[in-house]
């Protein structure tokens, strides 16, 4: 540091010229070897065999059929995990309760549960073998190997993601404002539709954002619990591994080039909200950011 | 908590909401509470995650006793599934130290210089979140089978990565290296420049200072990044399915063992290791929990 | 709330939209390399009897009859082993005396473990005896989860029962050597189709002589060759109605008639030119300039039925585990 010549801003630490741009240099390079080179490759190998081969996968009944049961599959369990992770904030956040602690590592099993045990699991519930199966069977409700397992599986495993984006921001704004819209004579609903919402409504339309790419995307849990019926319960995470193995590494490219769009979407939502909802937070926040 | 701690919150979202909850013991001693909706929030909140997450699990733990204690540490300690744990505990491992050097460098680009790009590296980071794992594992085959991209310019070294455990730590750390970066992020930005320039103005050199003062700072997010990470190895199988060689006692992860056993009809084998695999994530979970705490009163004393 | 009702109403309809769906529609839940072929099968039944819908499920047999078990509501099944839908009438899902219900054994059509290999064949390889080499590195799926697999493991088993003469010493050496020299153990026979023509791993892919010649005719001679070795075993493609589903859902008839069409002329043409090999004479004489002659032994004369194998080779602690134990 003693070689700098002083300024008025003294440089941090980390900031020689050299060290700064190695670290740079090699962060990048890791970077575009490590994340971005598989979403190149992805489009490379879609566009292998030309346009028309990538129009017609995307356009095959069978890959339109898995998007459209992907959509589907997005469009139940995203609201109902939406509402549960409203619901949830709401309990841990403004009420104190016993087992408040467990109730938060419950909510959170699903991250790092492996999505196999969490298929193998409904296996055990819900398969003819299983705890409810048999009753299932008789009331002919058909819950795996069909469209309500798929959606049930997909439910597990994005189950947190809302929540886990409220509940922190939620519970930093406390239970004044609340706490005097009540007393004021409005209702639950009221308070939290005027006072919360419009103060959590950027985190909350993230969680939603982060939970869809995730219910599009969830292979594993799904997997076991599909059946791989052709055009049927095949979601678009499935369709790729048999595209894959049906001498089609092109198409599944193409398919999962449909995938990795949408994973780029919710990057750009994601800064878009950033700007829009704490972009002023930031900057105050950060005071010691400086220009180079 | 400030508005401004509250804020960097949505933005790295990766600090863990039970972070903040010990603060609230502390500034608050309310004992009443007038709020409505108790009830119906958590009639909601408990229902739904009994049926979703405790119903099956239960089921998944219920088929696993089910065995007895001598034929379920029988499963559990065999040598195929003892491989199959070391294979993903060791890839796990390497794959997080690799995370731990290569997100705290990535971090600590973006939140202190400013060069053309920053923004977009910052915003690739989430890309292992939103991408599909089966996408993930598909796209990281083709890149290092030895007639790939970089598979073709490895193999002429002699290194082989798709099909070894390598490739199985590369796919580990693909998915994983968001949870370092987002949990040190935060942590990173708030630091206060006064620190650093005390410790400058008594001379200290720029390794001591970042050894002796910023690291120590950084160490409970760090740690607390780790265990996530881990955890998240752990669980991984869309990715690695594809690029590992699953080969039984060398490159066959627990997740796909388990997959095995069930397709051998063998649920009872199936759920046992399964439930090995769900009390490590429990464990994790506590561990990522107790970290955190520590991490809070770390903060809470600086 | 009024998207909560409309939510439900549309959840309820989910739950029992199924059930009301019992027009004429058969679900055939078949082995992983078929795809192709009932594909083009379903589509000349279906051009015979309008009307009807056939839909395709296809993954490793031991995954297709575990998932009928636990209720994947398959009207008939195409597998290409006989223990899995042994497995089934265990369960009672297929009827014990399945095998006399269609002829041949209930298998229309067989095939057998062949090889395929780099274009030109530069290892030079003709025969099991090849595999045991230093330099050669087979590519076959996971014996536990591949029926496809499995035929590999019990065609170079029968091999070297012959070649050494029951010497179990020189077999286990031999059959030893091979696992050791495998790089990947996909769970499918596709997955280990891809890993070997596009990912470039191993010297030698061995999968049914149906799928090798798939595989030569997508990918060209350029790439890929197929080798039929001297000897190999005979691998049947049972058949069976599912009858405890077909019995719900009304279709007994329809999936008999269904099998019953893969046994006619049609439906074999159909079978050889994907490379099935077929009993039907005429077709078999059609065909007679693509398959070259080949020594098939069987499971019952080399092993003495599929249940011994079960017991000795692919149950838990048989001679399999103790192979992957070698490694």
């Amino acid at each position: 540091m003693s070689a700098f010549p002083p300024r008025r801003k003294p440089p941090r630490v980390g900031d020689a010229p050299l060290f700064r741009r190695a670290l740079i240099g090699v962060v990048l390079l890791l970077v575009a070897l490590v994340i971005v080179a598989p979403l190149v490759i992805i489009g490379v190998e879609a566009f292998a065999k030309g346009w028309a081969v990538y129009r017609d996968t995307i356009v095959h009944p069978d890959t339109l059929h898995a998007v459209m049961l992907t959509v589907l599959a997005a469009l139940i369990a995203v609201p109902i995990n939406t509402a549960f992770g409203i619901a949830a904030a709401w309990a841990i956040t403004k009420f104190d309760f016993r087992l408040k602690r467990f109730l938060l590592v419950v909510i959170e099993i699903p991250f790092s549960v492996s999505p196999i045990v969490a298929g193998v699991a409904y296996l055990f519930v819900y398969g003819l073998q299983g705890i409810l199966g048999p009753l299932l069977d008789a009331y002919d409700i058909k819950i795996l190997f069909a469209i309500p397992g798929i959606i049930i599986a997909s439910m597990f495993v994005t189950a947190p993601f809302v929540a886990r984006e409220l509940i922190p921001l939620m519970q930093a704004q406390g239970r004044d404002l609340e706490e005097a819209a009540t007393s004021l004579g409005a209702s639950g609903f009221r308070t939290f539709l005027s006072v919360t919402l419009p103060n959590v409504k950027w985190a909350l339309l993230y969680g939603v954002i982060l939970c869809n790419a995730r219910v599009m995307g969830e292979f594993g849990a799904v997997s076991v619990v599909s059946g791989n019926i052709r055009g049927q319960t095949n979601t678009l995470p499935l369709h790729i591994e048999l595209l894959y193995h049906d001498y089609q590494t092109t198409g599944a490219f193409a398919a999962a080039s449909i995938l990795a769009l949408i994973a780029v979407f919710t990057i750009i939502a994601k800064v878009a909200l950033e700007r829009q909802g704490a972009g002023r937070v930031r900057k105050t926040a950060n005071p010691a950011e400086k220009t180079s | 908590m400030t508005k401004g701690g509250g804020g960097s919150v949505i933005l790295h979202r990766r600090i863990s909401f039970r972070r903040l909850l010990p603060i609230k013991g502390t500034d608050r001693v309310r004992r009443r509470n007038v709020l409505p909706g108790l009830p119906l929030s958590l009639g909601v909140t408990l229902f739904y995650v009994g049926l979703i997450v405790v119903l099956p699990l239960a089921a998944l733990v219920f088929k696993a006793a089910s065995l007895g204690p001598e034929d379920y540490w029988r499963i559990v300690s065999s040598p195929r599934a003892v491989a199959s744990y070391r294979v993903t505990v060791l890839s796990a491992l390497g794959a997080t130290v690799f995370n731990l050097f290569f997100g705290l460098s990535l971090a600590w680009v973006i939140t202190r210089y400013r060069f053309p790009g920053r923004r977009i590296v910052d915003a690739v980071v989430d890309l292992p979140f939103a991408l599909p794992t089966a996408v993930a594992g598909i796209a990281l085959t083709a890149l290092f089978a030895n007639n790939g991209w970089f598979g073709s310019v490895l193999e002429s070294y002699g290194i082989k990565v798709a099909y070894t455990p390598l490739g199985i730590m590369i796919a580990m750390c693909f998915t994983s290296l968001p949870f370092i970066v987002r949990t040190v992020q935060p942590v990173l930005e708030d630091l206060d420049p006064a620190l650093e320039e005390a410790a400058q103005s008594l001379g200290g050199s720029d390794w001591a200072i970042f050894t002796k003062v910023i690291l120590p700072l950084l160490a409970p997010a760090l740690l607390a990044g780790v265990s996530l990470s881990f955890a998240r190895c752990l669980g991984e199988f869309g990715a690695i399915i594809f690029i590992a060689g699953n080969l039984p006692m060398s490159t066959e992860i627990t997740a796909l063992l388990i997959f095995i056993r069930l397709e051998e009809y063998d649920y009872q084998a199936a759920a046992a290791i399964a439930s090995v695999l769900l009390l490590t994530a429990f464990l994790m979970l506590a561990v990522t929990n107790w970290l955190q705490a520590r991490a809070l009163r770390y903060t809470a004393r600086g | 709330m009024n998207r909560l009702l409309i939510l439900g109403t549309a959840l309820a309809a989910l739950l029992v939209q199924p059930a009301m769906a019992q027009e004429k529609k058969l679900l055939n839940a078949s082995y992983d390399v078929a795809r192709e072929l009932f594909v083009a099968e379903n589509e000349a039944f279906v051009k015979a009897h309008p009307g009807v819908t056939v839909d395709q499920s296809h993954a490793g047999t031991s995954k297709q009859a575990r998932s009928i078990v636990e209720g994947l509501e398959a009207d008939v099944v195409t597998f290409n082993q006989s223990t899995d839908i042994d497995f089934l009438a265990k369960n009672g899902f297929v009827s014990k005396e399945w095998t006399k219900a269609f002829p041949n054994n209930a298998s229309p059509f067989y095939s057998f473990p062949a090889f395929l290999v780099r274009a030109g064949n530069p290892k030079n390889i003709k025969g099991w005896a090849d595999l045991a080499r230093d330099d050669v590195h087979a590519v076959f799926p996971n014996p536990k989860t591949s029926g496809n697999a499995r035929y590999t493991y019990l065609a170079a088993t029968a091999w070297a029962k012959e070649e050494f003469k029951d010497d179990q010493e020189k077999i286990d050496a031999y059959i030893t050597k091979i696992f050791d020299n495998v790089p990947v153990f996909d769970t499918g026979g596709r997955a280990a189709t891809t890993t070997f023509v596009e990912r470039g791993q191993g010297d030698v892919l061995i999968t049914f002589e149906a799928e090798t010649r798939g595989i030569e005719k997508q990918y060209g001679k350029d790439k890929v060759q197929n080798v039929i070795p001297q000897v190999s075993l005979l691998a049947e493609f049972p058949v069976a109605v599912v009858e405890k589903v077909a019995k719900k859902h009304g279709t007994e008839e329809l999936a008999k008639t269904y099998l019953d069409f893969l046994y006619t002329e049609e439906g074999q043409r159909i079978a050889a030119q994907f490379g099935h090999r077929v009993q039907n004479e005429k077709v078999a004489a059609e065909f007679k300039s693509d398959f070259p002659e080949i020594r098939l032994v069987k499971v019952d004369d080399v092993f003495g039925g599929w249940e011994n194998i079960q017991k000795e080779h692919f149950a838990s602690g048989g001679t399999l585990d103790k192979l992957y134990g070698s490694r």
